[in-house]
């Protein structure tokens, strides 16, 4: 479906340094920096995946996101979605996509929304009953209806997303782009555009690429993880391989009768310590959660044990971690 | 085709709602339609030699330019398309499976045409009955009221093909305001915005007939009251069909061009 192969794209950025001085030459010299957004980047996604494309600030997510949807012409390599390459048949290509970029506005601000659904239908061409159809499954899944007549700068955010996504989605794209949909979003809309970005996935077998910093999203939505950093592809693989490799740690809080010193425990890591409250990661394949309770009841009075997996937000962490991001 | 004129349509419903605006910009047309009549009045008055256009006739251009200032004036702009590449959202537009000149094209002259039927209706409506020397004639003939119909929609699209000139400099620019200035400038001067081309010295009228600006505004408005007669004009109208087929040209290789070189800026 999606393959692709050492994509390469770097970008020039003028820089100079604060001050006055410095502004004043500028105007003679530019001093430009080579920015590499990405580097050599390979993957192929197949028909009908949801891949979380996760990777700090500035590590090349949207620039991928970009080049994947025809905007941005790469330097090197190639890339082959649904047999076309992006930016070579640009026209005939986005007709199968749709897009959201969350932080931007596909909807036109001053007209209802249902008026720039209206030209999205004439500009992708959509067949009156399709358009019929979409416009009345979208309005009943996403909650629509009562926002079509209003117009779009009277909406709040998260009514706008939902819009936004609707709107990428009335000429029946077979791949969804989503780059930060749920940025910004409260629980309740996150949680309703996750599950909506579920159900078409599902029901209509959409090919669903999300970037996103917020980990539930993934967690929730993406079997597969893509992680980029300073334009590396760095992991490929399952959310459950990653639990595996990172999340054989165990976090463990104890509450105990006041405890003046820190006490030790035999391969387990302090992680906080206050005089009734402390806090340790246990690597479970070096020490075995029970040992390390056992270790700590024979040097505290216990109240309260509360033992957890490690959180994703902290795997991703240690994940950014390791590869010095 | 069906994709343009969608485009168009909505943003003329879009042109539409801004009344107020409209009421304004009415009243503004009006008091600047006298200023300009009243300077050509005195100069007329005090003049000793037969000048190549007739005060009637220079009356008329007024209004009519007043009346149309939303087809003819090149710094009427949309800000929503420079705001569009200037933050980004431009992404958008470029996935979409048509063509960018060809949409924002659409986009500009719906957005003129919405202007100029909520202003012109009422301005040629009052200015016809307005006494002497400041009436609005009514046309020629029935002949160049035809053909004043067909250069006048013709001249809009020359002045939106040269507009797009501005648009795709803000894509080097990231900034409106210069590209404006100079095209705005020099654009309304020689197109007769001013002065009527007829009422410049030789040889600016020269460098002017050689440019398509006047091809906007002045050729249109000195059809209606005959001062370009109607073999004459009829010249004039294969010469704006063929200035709009060159610039609209020249206009999409540029944007192409710069679309090639594009950055989308931030998240």
């Amino acid at each position: 479906m999606i393959t692709l192969n050492g994509i390469s794209k770097s970008f020039k950025v003028a820089k100079r340094s604060a001050g006055l001085r410095q502004a004043a030459k500028a105007l003679f010299v530019r001093e430009h920096t080579i920015v590499e957004a990405l580097r050599d980047i390979t993957f192929s996604i197949g028909k009908g995946e949801i891949v979380g494309y996760i990777g700090p600030n500035g590590a090349g997510k949207s620039t991928s996101i970009k080049v994947m949807s025809g905007i941005l012409v790469p330097d090197r390599g190639s890339c082959e979605i649904m047999g076309y390459t992006p930016w070579k048949e640009r026209t005939a290509y986005v007709k199968q996509i749709g897009v959201v970029f969350g932080q931007r506005s596909q909807l036109w601000w001053d007209v209802p929304v249902i008026d720039s659904f209206e030209l999205l239908r004439d500009i992708y061409k959509i067949p009156t009953q399709v358009y019929r159809a979409n416009v009345d499954l979208l309005t009943e899944t996403l909650d629509l209806a009562s926002l079509l007549p209003t117009p779009v700068r009277q909406l709040s955010l998260g009514q706008r997303m939902r819009c936004e996504i609707a709107a990428s989605l009335l000429h029946d794209p077979q791949v969804l782009f989503l780059d930060e949909p749920t940025i910004g979003l409260d629980a309740v809309s996150k949680i309703a555009v996750r599950h909506f970005i579920q159900t078409i996935n599902k029901e209509k077998g959409i090919t669903v690429v999300l970037t996103t910093h917020d980990m539930n999203d993934i967690e929730a939505l993406a079997n597969r993880i893509l992680m980029i950093g300073h334009g590396r592809l760095l992991y490929d693989g399952s959310l459950g391989e990653l639990r595996r490799r990172f999340g054989a740690q165990k976090t463990i809080t104890v509450e105990y009768r006041e405890h003046s010193l820190p006490v030790r425990v035999e391969g387990a890591e302090l992680l906080s310590w206050t005089a009734e409250r402390a806090m340790f990661t246990v690597d479970t394949s070096r020490c075995k959660v029970a040992d390390a309770i056992a270790q700590l009841s024979e040097q505290l009075e216990l109240v309260d044990v509360a033992v957890e997996a490690t959180p994703i937000d902290e795997i991703i962490v240690q994940l950014y971690k390791e590869h010095s991001l | 085709m069906r994709t343009y004129l969608s485009v168009g349509k909505l943003r003329f419903i879009h042109g539409m709602q801004y009344r107020t605006a409209a009421f304004a910009g009415i009243a503004t047309q009006f008091f600047f339609g006298f200023v300009f009549i009243m300077i050509f009045v005195a100069f007329y008055s005090h003049s000793t030699v037969e000048q190549p256009i007739s005060l009637e006739q220079v009356v008329s251009y007024s209004w009519l330019r007043q009346a149309f200032l939303a087809f003819v004036a090149l710094w009427f702009r949309d800000s929503e398309i420079f705001q569009l590449i200037t933050s980004g959202n431009v992404a958008y537009e470029l996935c979409r499976p048509c063509r960018l000149y060809e949409f924002w094209f659409s986009k500009l002259v719906g957005q003129r045409l919405s202007y100029a039927v909520l202003r012109c209706f009422p301005i040629l409506a009052v200015t016809f009955f307005l006494p002497a020397p400041y009436r609005l004639n009514p046309p020629a003939s029935a002949e160049s009221l035809s053909l004043f119909v067909a250069a006048l929609l013709l001249g809009l699209l020359v002045n939106v093909a040269i507009s797009m000139f501005i648009y795709i400099s803000v894509f080097w620019t990231m900034s409106p305001i210069g590209s404006t200035m100079m095209i705005a400038i020099v654009g309304d001067f020689f197109s007769g915005m001013l002065i009527p081309v007829p009422l410049m010295p030789d040889w600016l009228q020269q460098v002017s007939y050689a440019l398509p600006f006047r091809w906007a505004l002045d050729f249109p408005f000195r059809v209606y009251s005959g001062n370009i007669a109607t073999a004459e004009a009829l010249w004039g109208i294969l010469i704006q069909a063929v200035w709009i087929v060159a610039l609209f040209l020249l206009g999409r290789w540029a944007l192409q061009r710069s679309l090639r070189k594009l950055v989308v800026q931030g998240g």
